[in-house]
């Protein structure tokens, strides 16, 4: 089974968000994701200041295989995105959950994190897919 | 539950992840399908292929039957080990499938695809009645594909002297074999667009082999890599560029179909010479797209002027190229610019002849701006 650290919440889209606190979640594609894409070789980013919603898109994931959304896990602006996945898409796949991350979020209503899924949830999820 | 190859639990201490092709449980790759692809393309890996259909053919009428079955000329071949790519076709001038066959030391062999072998077989039955001929599938041998700049000098360090030098005195298509009997065969041919080998050996063997050329330096690469260096090197895959809707003029397959005996009969031949003599609807091309984005099979293509729209008929990334690449079957008129529709909008594409990448360099024409 593919890695999935306890203290990340989850959604069933398959990204991660990580509490940063102060309102500010990080955001990134599950080990399980990157594993099912396979090699990522293209990445679309949302653009710092724009305002998502949870579960609208906020960018685009593209491997050898097949292409993939990536949905906001909640609401809020963009504060800052992972430039540095441009040039080097491969980190997506060399590192999920670290290095590899999208964008960050101010949330608008940090409740909504109640909604996400828990490590073991999602787990759960993955294996009736 | 899956068929498995020979090879299936060294596979798996090599890391691979699994896909189901066709029936068959096979390393889609080992962790990176893009690190296997330049693997191939500047040194070398090797592939399991024992999932492809291998069907000996031997009898007194054995050249009578190929040369019927086959739209290539079994006459070409004039002595044990020289092969020939050939388009086995139905009555409508359609692919039934793509191969490759060799002489035997006795009687003949083809290497078919896997997907359609239980297809190919019957079919070869069938059209076998009236022929004193035997077929037999060998499913007691496994196939390893070697390719690379270096697959030659590596596999001669495992094969020995006297087999090594005759590897490398082999022309591409042609085989040797390294027994009195015809087990271990070593073909000059792949589907990389490299130099290398095909090594048809028996099953028992395999795995040991499979590790000596591990120790030799060549790595594994998946069926994922596979796809991507024979879609660089422009070559057909069997349901997708050709299938049996498909004539082979319509899949740059025309050099396939040999014409010079005008007495020899073969089955699609006069469906062919008819699409033939009415001239080509459509033509197979490859596509560039310098853009950010990934071509996918069964997107449609727009030339400018043409009711007719085209399609993608394997669309894929090229890691040496380091953007996205195809092959479509587009009108005839088209020319070098087109659009794809792409997942989200329509991208400006560039069509040129099919064949990417050879020999670790593009081989087309520099990209020059649209005008």
């Amino acid at each position: 089974m593919s890695d999935t650290p306890k203290e990340l919440k989850y959604a069933l889209t398959h990204e991660w968000t990580l509490d940063e606190g102060d309102g500010v979640v990080s955001v990134g594609i599950t080990d399980y994701a990157q594993e099912s894409l396979g090699d990522v070789v293209y990445i679309e980013l949302p653009e710092v200041g724009d305002k998502i919603s949870a579960a609208d898109e906020a960018g685009a994931v593209e491997s050898v295989k097949a292409a993939s959304d990536i949905f906001a896990p909640v609401s809020g602006e963009v504060i800052a995105i992972n430039e540095d996945l441009e040039d080097a898409p491969e980190t997506i796949n060399d590192s999920p959950y670290g290095d590899g991350w999208f964008f960050k979020l101010k949330m608008s209503d940090p409740s909504e994190l109640k909604h996400l899924l828990s490590a073991d949830e999602y787990i759960e999820s993955v294996e009736e897919e | 539950m899956n068929s498995r190859s020979c090879l299936y639990t060294a596979h798996e201490k090599m890391g691979a992840k699994f896909v189901d092709f066709s029936g068959w449980d096979m390393p889609l790759h080992y962790g990176s399908q893009i690190k296997e692809h330049h693997c191939v393309r500047r040194d070398c890996g090797m592939f399991d292929v024992s999932h492809m259909t291998v069907v000996d053919i031997d009898g007194s009428d054995v050249r009578a039957y190929l040369r019927y079955l086959l739209a290539n000329d079994v006459a070409k071949i004039i002595e044990p080990g020289q092969g020939l790519y050939s388009a086995m076709l139905n009555d409508r001038g359609g692919v039934v499938d793509d191969l490759i066959v060799y002489a035997l030391p006795r009687g003949f062999r083809l290497v078919l695809n896997c997907a359609t072998g239980d297809k190919d077989l019957a079919w070869m039955n069938e059209y076998a009645q009236g022929f004193q001929v035997t077929l037999q599938q060998r499913d007691d041998l496994a196939i390893i594909a070697v390719q690379g700049p270096q697959a030659i000098a590596r596999a001669r360090t495992v094969v020995g002297q006297s087999i090594g030098e005759k590897i490398s005195a082999l022309k591409t298509f042609n085989s040797v074999f390294a027994q009195a009997d015809d087990s271990w065969q070593y073909a000059r041919t792949g589907y990389t667009g490299e130099d290398g080998l095909e090594i048809i050996l028996p099953s028992s063997e395999a795995e040991a082999f499979w590790w000596q050329l591990h120790d030799a330096g060549v790595s594994p690469a998946g069926l994922a890599a596979r796809d991507t260096l024979r879609l660089e090197a422009g070559l057909n895959l069997y349901g997708h560029e050709m299938d049996e809707s498909i004539s082979p003029l319509q899949a740059n397959m025309a050099w396939t179909i040999t014409w010079a005996d005008s007495k020899r009969d073969f089955v699609g031949r006069s469906a062919v010479l008819a699409a033939r003599d009415a001239g080509p609807q459509d033509k197979l091309v490859g596509v560039l797209l310098t853009q950010r984005g990934v071509l996918r099979d069964g997107q449609a293509v727009y030339i400018e002027g043409c009711e007719q729209l085209g399609v993608i008929t394997s669309g894929s990334f090229s890691p040496t190229l380091g953007y996205s690449i195809a092959l479509a079957r587009v009108p005839v008129q088209a020319g070098e610019w087109a659009e794809v529709a792409m997942r989200k909008k329509r991208e400006t594409v560039r069509l040129i002849e099919p064949g990417f990448v050879r020999h670790g360099q593009p081989i087309f024409a520099p990209y020059v701006e649209q005008p």
